[in-house]
């Protein structure tokens, strides 16, 4: 047995509308949006992806409010995906457990909350909170999941901007396939609805969706979209070498057969699609697969008019002749996780291996003639015969692209 | 403040940080540490609580009179005397 195959037996998910991913499935198909409105500091009300989930399910209200909001989603989602997996620690050994999160940032909500508490108390900084540090550092919320777990393998955070749920989930493969441990969790979590700058930046960027109905503000593909819907989420998978998967009898969600990440060393903000075509061939030259070997493509495509377009043009060019190639795109309904961002999508479009189905782009009313391809499936699932391959894009800023192929499992 | 407010005010700020706290049970003469789920982290929320509620800075060196509930009281009593 190959021991370099790694597979994914578990998925623990929190998504806008969505606490599983049966649940999250069901939104999906239904073309059922998450997203809400969020009264934010400063800010007013926008248009919010905001989260409802048993927060005490698995640690006390205790550890939620000296903890972070990242490390209460990411104890949550830890839990439910070894839940799934069934693996309850009597066949991997916990200081063998590898833990990696992607995170777009950390460490924004809590200094903006302690900025304005002081502010309360005269700027006077002996009103500054000593959980400061402990919330604050990058590996805080991987380090609240070992906490939660008792797990004594390594943990820490990946920081690649939006593709930094899938940077984790590459870095939990290269782990498995090193043999540095024998079981990782890895995902993507993000909390930053809590952050009024997260939101003032992206609208100073000219990048904050607007619509006065919320649920139809996240519309990538659309003529008359105006900007990205800010969300929080998270998504954890438990990754094995399939010899140790098998041997325990696990049920394989799918395989990771091919992942790459590149940089566009070109600009801060503005996405480049000559460079993410580059990224998704190297992925699939990694799978040993051609493009016309992906049944589905999620895209990475926020609802800016360039970063559509931009991608748009990779796929069109990449995909040029799948007509088996179905294209859809996850943020329409849940808004934009961030970090988390990368991992969900992968995790909705997952079930799709075995009901055969590719979930709807929504709001899509008027497609704009840029991000015109021909497999893009809208507003209604489309049934396809077999899914083979999902081909999975998430990009960041400062030129940051990831990619990540999984496939059906096949035991040979 | 009275001795019993002072107590009362310690009590529910314990009782802020962890809900499940036995506080029925707890023997004002023994230290809080030793009797509650508390830690460092723990017990430098009651003191910023007081600060938060009473103005009221406590040097670090003064933090072992406020081992047990009983030296608490007998540490706050005088500093809380006209709130």
């Amino acid at each position: 047995m190959d021991h370099r195959r790694i597979v994914i037996t578990g998925v623990g998910l929190v998504a806008p509308g969505a606490a599983s991913l049966a649940e999250f499935r069901s939104n999906l198909l239904a073309g059922t949006s998450g997203i809400t409105t969020l009264d934010l500091r400063y800010m007013g009300v926008h248009p919010a992806g905001v989260c409802t989930f048993a927060e005490t399910r698995y640690r006390k209200k205790r550890e939620n409010s000296r903890g972070t909001r990242a490390g209460c989603i990411g104890v949550y989602c830890a839990n439910e995906a070894l839940r799934d997996a069934a693996i309850d620690f009597s066949e991997y050994d916990r200081a063998a457990t590898g833990v990696y999160i992607g995170l777009t940032e950390h460490g924004t909500v809590e200094t903006e909350n302690e900025v304005f508490n002081i502010g309360q108390y005269g700027n006077d900084v002996d009103y500054w909170t000593h959980h400061h540090n402990p919330r604050t550092v990058l590996n805080n919320p991987a380090g609240e999941i070992t906490l939660n777990l008792g797990l004594t393998g390594p943990h820490y955070a990946i920081g690649a901007a939006c593709a930094a749920g899938n940077a984790a989930l590459i870095q939990g493969v290269q782990m498995l396939r090193l043999g540095e441990v024998d079981l990782a969790l890895c995902g993507g979590l993000s909390e930053c609805v809590g952050s009024f700058g997260i939101f003032a930046s992206f609208r100073a960027q000219g990048a904050l969706a607007e619509h006065p109905d919320p649920t139809r503000a996240s519309r990538p593909f659309d003529r008359d979209r105006n900007g990205i819907v800010i969300s929080e989420g998270g998504c954890v998978f438990t990754l094995e070498r399939l010899d140790r998967a098998l041997a325990r009898g696990a049920r394989i969600l799918g395989e990771i057969t091919g992942y790459a990440m590149n940089s566009d060393a070109r600009d801060v903000v503005l996405p480049y699609g000559p460079r993410q075509r580059e990224c998704m061939e190297l992925a699939l030259r990694r799978a040993d697969l051609t493009p016309a070997d992906i049944t589905i493509v999620n895209t990475h495509a926020t609802g800016t008019r360039q970063g559509d377009v931009e991608e748009c043009r990779a796929l069109r060019e990449t995909f040029a002749a799948c007509p088996a190639t179905w294209i859809n795109n996850t943020k329409s309904s849940i808004g934009h996780a961030m970090g988390a961002a990368g991992v969900l999508e992968l995790a909705g479009n997952l079930p799709s291996f075995t009901d055969n189905l590719v979930h709807p782009t929504i709001n899509l009313d008027h497609l704009d003639p840029d991000c015109a391809l021909p497999g893009l499936v809208a507003r209604e699932p489309r049934e396809v015969e077999r899914v083979d391959a999902i081909l999975n894009n998430s990009f960041g800023m400062l030129g940051i692209n990831s990619v990540v192929v999984v496939e059906r499992f096949v035991a040979n | 403040m009275s001795r019993d407010e002072i107590k009362d005010v310690i009590l529910e700020i314990i009782e802020d940080i962890d809900e499940e706290a036995d506080l029925a049970s707890l023997d004002a003469n023994a230290p809080l540490r030793d009797q509650l789920d508390l830690d460092s982290m723990d017990f430098l929320d009651i003191v910023m609580e007081l600060r938060k509620r009473y103005k009221l800075q406590i040097p670090e060196e003064e933090y072992p009179q406020l081992a047990t509930l009983a030296s608490c009281v007998n540490y706050l009593e005088p500093r809380l005397q006209h709130v």
